[in-house]
């Protein structure tokens, strides 16, 4: 649990130091997302030739990500309540923004399932 | 115990951390059963719920969103590692989605180019001024990239993390019901679709539903945050004309 959780840490971290030194255009996290990802890969090149080491131990850092992301939903509540408590900034041209956020997510939905299904099914897939 | 004594608990409470993590972890697990108890209902959306709840408290006790969130941070913290880890399911569905590489590309141009374009331009149409315009272009963005691409297109952070937030609990309610009319059972386009309409709110109900549908959210979420940055900017250019 806190090998996993230390690994999570460390790939943000490198992510956030990587993305201010170099002003890269992506927030920190993604880029740490990217370098787990890397990470996990390379851990099965390893233990083809040896035994991988032991922070990348296989579940460790699986375990840690499911728990957090199974509850993914909690971890937006605290913003989520801040924006209760701004809902004024909303107040003025509130009716232009409610009706472009509303069909506008909606068509999003629409044309990006819309666009998978159509390659999907050119390249012969069910 | 006397009411001057009651006052005085209620006042160091509220200001310690404990009260306000205490408070959202168990209205959380409240909503959480709940919406367990509801089969997962797309209605029973767990953020909407646990944020109307709570804020309901804090206005019932007078309670200013910044104490609140002294206690509230150590969750929202964990909003870091929890992108980090979205690399395991997506580790984990890795021949899958190796197979979909152009299917995924063809749903993040499209919906990419469709929520930037359609969102500005619905809210321009209806008459909204430039500053709120640029607000609401990245809204199906992750909240803190979306925040810098209104500053940087002049428009206000605020109200740009206020549309982020409402679009994102929209679309997770939305997502499932749309898609079971649409009839469409697969688990990757539906995935693909919500994080990209709907970051990670969208991602946290696709998780819900179906780990495959949430590896292919979570891919969806830091795609659209490459590219929105791209394209926002040329939108509100053409607006501007």
């Amino acid at each position: 649990m806190i090998q996993g959780f230390s690994v999570l840490l460390a790939c943000q971290l490198a992510g956030e130091a990587a993305v201010r030194a170099l002003a890269l255009p992506l927030p920190g996290p993604v880029l740490g997302m990217a370098l787990l990802f890397v990470a996990l890969l390379a851990r099965d090149r390893w233990s083809l030739w040896g035994r991988p080491p032991a922070f990348l131990r296989e579940g460790a850092v699986e375990g840690a990500g499911r728990a957090l992301l199974a509850n993914l939903s909690l971890l937006f509540v605290p913003a989520g309540v801040g924006v209760i408590r701004n809902a004024d900034v909303f107040s003025q041209h509130g009716v232009a923004l409610a009706a472009a956020l509303v069909v506008s997510t909606l068509l999003t939905l629409l044309v990006a399932v819309g666009a998978f299904r159509l390659v999907s099914r050119m390249m012969g897939d069910a | 115990m006397s009411a001057a004594a009651d006052f005085s608990l209620w006042v160091y409470l509220s200001r310690t951390p404990l009260l306000w993590l205490t408070v959202t972890l168990v209205v959380y697990g409240l909503v959480d059963a709940a919406s367990r108890a509801l089969g997962r209902s797309p209605f029973a959306n767990p953020v909407l719920h646990c944020v109307w709840i709570i804020g309901a408290v804090l206005l019932a006790t007078g309670t200013d969103y910044g104490a609140y969130f002294e206690g509230a941070q150590f969750v929202h913290f964990l909003l870091g590692p929890a992108t980090v880890a979205l690399a395991v399911p997506l580790y984990e569905t890795r021949a899958m989605v190796a197979r979909a590489l152009a299917p995924m590309l063809a749903a993040l141009v499209a919906g990419s180019v469709t929520a930037c374009v359609s969102a500005s331009f619905i809210a321009a149409w209806l008459g909204a001024p430039h500053g709120a315009v640029a607000s609401i272009a990245p809204k199906s963005v992750t909240a803190g990239v979306a925040m810098s691409i209104s500053e940087t297109l002049g428009g206000d952070p605020a109200l740009t993390a206020v549309l982020v937030i409402a679009t994102g609990i929209l679309g997770a309610v939305a997502v499932t019901p749309l898609m079971n009319a649409l009839g469409v059972r697969d688990y990757r386009a539906r995935g693909f679709a919500v994080g990209l309409a709907s970051h990670g709110i969208g991602a946290a109900r696709a998780f819900q539903v179906d780990p495959v549908a949430g590896a292919f959210a979570g891919l969806a979420i830091g795609l659209n945050a490459l590219l929105t940055p791209l394209i926002a900017p040329a939108v509100m250019a053409y607006l501007a004309r």
